[in-house]
């Protein structure tokens, strides 16, 4: 296998884009990575996006998208895995560069939510259409049992749950691209609508918009067109039991864990190496479990120390520097390409305000479903 | 988002809990072709007594279109006195009563309907005992 870089990023707002339709708001990210990568043309072309068929009536996708950045012609696909789809285009892009098939290949992900007029409905094929959803559980729901279980086992607080949202909308603050860069509070948490107790409005990622994409290229050519690049120096991805009641354990996401296990054995890293991680909190508890699945705590301690600030600045590793799903917004599709994204601008440096001092090791954990499924990537600063 | 088909090839699990029994011991509602624990392939059919216990529950404020007028409602996840692991609606119940653990009896119920003029879905319901 050869080395593979990425080159270049780009990425629309995260919002409610009432003005750009999908193919505006994917050709908006895809041309600003070109141009960012400085690549005219590409080798081929991933398109991640979790439901554009049910959202917006449009499948064929990856060809609309081909069409629509000027690259007829090129070898194009769109991948899907939920709300993992963004992280598999750029699994995908690296196994296509990393194979020597294709030299400059474009990852990207896009979700047009706000078009959409029974969004819950559309989230919940995500989970086990026939045997979860058919029995009236929401996504939220899901993620609910999860917490209620998890509370019950380590006796995590709700005020201790609150606090994952409260520290991801401290970091969105100084992230010009997030949907909701303010501040939140415990207090503003708990006094949030409820959606599925124990989980109010404030736990939940919001209803997004939005585009990412990124170009990937054999590292030793990385040079030819920029000197602002990273490795991918891991990439580990896991499927887990489709519906939640078939977890063994409903405090647990196996996906997670082998899909960082994965990740690890092959950049030959470990947790302690890791400075940063942007983790898939589409719900206050997944923040919480999956820090505890990539390693970075024990079983039933990471609700603490988030609470305690030890994944903020300064602290053991600091989770979610862009605000993460909830408070930058999780446009679905999109979202795995954004937090390679953010790893990018860490690791070259570009972070502005929210940069991690000395980052030389980032990760990115990227989710679909209930833990149906599960991609992270390691990347390294060159 | 079903339609009658896909509604009727479920009847045998929905209506009458008609579960798969491994030969490992796993016990599955949907019908499996394969044990996702062991790889076993050989099963016999069992029905399921209906009887079981909470594992989790969440009581649903915002719900898809199809169950909007039903808020607030409790789902859970139960585990049968076989070993079945299921997600159901808990119907008839009074939200301080619910908690990890409790007992659930499945009962014959109403979840829903397709439109306006298009079928009636029932199935399985679970409710405190």
């Amino acid at each position: 296998m050869r080395d593979v870089a990425i080159i270049g990023v780009g990425m629309t707002k995260f919002g409610e884009l009432w003005e750009q339709s999908i193919r505006d708001m994917f050709a908006e990210a895809a041309l600003k990575a070109m141009k960012n990568a400085g690549v005219s043309k590409l080798d081929s072309l991933y398109v991640g996006s979790m439901s554009s068929g049910l959202y917006v009536g449009q499948e064929h996708l990856a060809s609309v998208m081909a069409d629509y950045i000027g690259q007829i012609g090129v070898p194009a696909a769109r991948v899907e895995s939920a709300c993992a789809s963004g992280g598999l285009a750029v699994k995908s892009a690296f196994i296509e560069v990393a194979s020597g098939m294709s030299d400059i290949v474009l990852a990207g992900g896009v979700e047009k939510m706000w078009d959409a007029d029974d969004g819950t409905a559309i989230l919940a094929t995500a989970s086990d259409q026939e045997f979860e959803a058919y029995n009236g559980v929401t996504f939220p729901g899901l993620y609910a049992m999860m917490a209620r279980a998890y509370m019950d086992r380590y006796g995590l607080t709700r005020e201790e749950l609150a606090s994952a949202p409260v520290q991801n909308h401290l970091h969105a603050i100084n992230n010009p691209n997030a949907q909701y860069p303010m501040k939140l509070t415990i207090e503003g948490v708990l006094k949030s609508a409820p959606v599925a107790d124990p989980l109010r409005l404030m736990d939940c990622s919001p209803i997004t918009d939005g585009a990412a994409c990124v170009i990937l290229c054999p590292l030793d050519m990385a040079k030819q067109f920029t000197d602002k690049y990273i490795k991918i120096k891991g990439v580990g991805a896991a499927t887990g039991p489709i519906a939640l009641h078939d977890h063994k354990d409903l405090t647990r996401l196996d996906a997670v864990h082998l899909a960082a296990q994965r990740a690890y054995k092959m950049a030959g890293v470990n947790p302690a190496d890791i400075s940063f991680v942007e983790v898939h909190d589409c719900f206050s508890i997944a923040q919480i479990i999956v820090a505890e699945e990539l390693g970075f705590f024990e079983y039933g301690k990471a609700g603490k120390a988030i609470a305690n600030g030890e994944t903020t600045y300064g602290g053991k590793v600091v989770i979610n520097t862009s605000g993460g799903l909830k408070a930058k917004g999780h446009p679905v599709g999109a979202t795995g390409v954004a937090q390679v994204i953010e790893a990018y601008e860490q690791l070259t440096g570009q972070a502005g305000k929210r940069q991690v001092a000395n980052a030389r090791l980032g990760m990115t954990q990227n989710m679909g479903g209930s833990g149906g499924s599960s991609i992270v990537h390691i990347l390294e600063a060159v | 988002m079903a339609n009658s088909p896909r509604y009727t090839r479920e009847i045998p699990q929905r209506f009458r809990l008609e579960a798969q029994k491994f030969e490992c011991g796993y016990v599955s509602l949907p019908r499996r072709y394969i044990c996702p624990i062991s790889g076993s392939c050989e099963s016999e059919k069992i029905k399921l007594s209906g009887f079981g216990k909470i594992l989790s529950f969440t009581i649903i404020n915002i719900a898809s279109d199809a169950f909007k007028y039903e808020t607030p409602y409790a789902v859970g996840i139960i585990e049968t006195d076989e070993g079945a692991r299921l997600t159901a609606y808990i119907a008839d119940c009074k939200f301080e009563d619910l908690k990890i653990g409790a007992r659930v009896e499945l009962v014959f119920r109403k979840l829903g309907e397709e439109g306006a003029s298009g079928i009636i879905n029932y199935g399985y319901k679970a409710v405190l005992v």
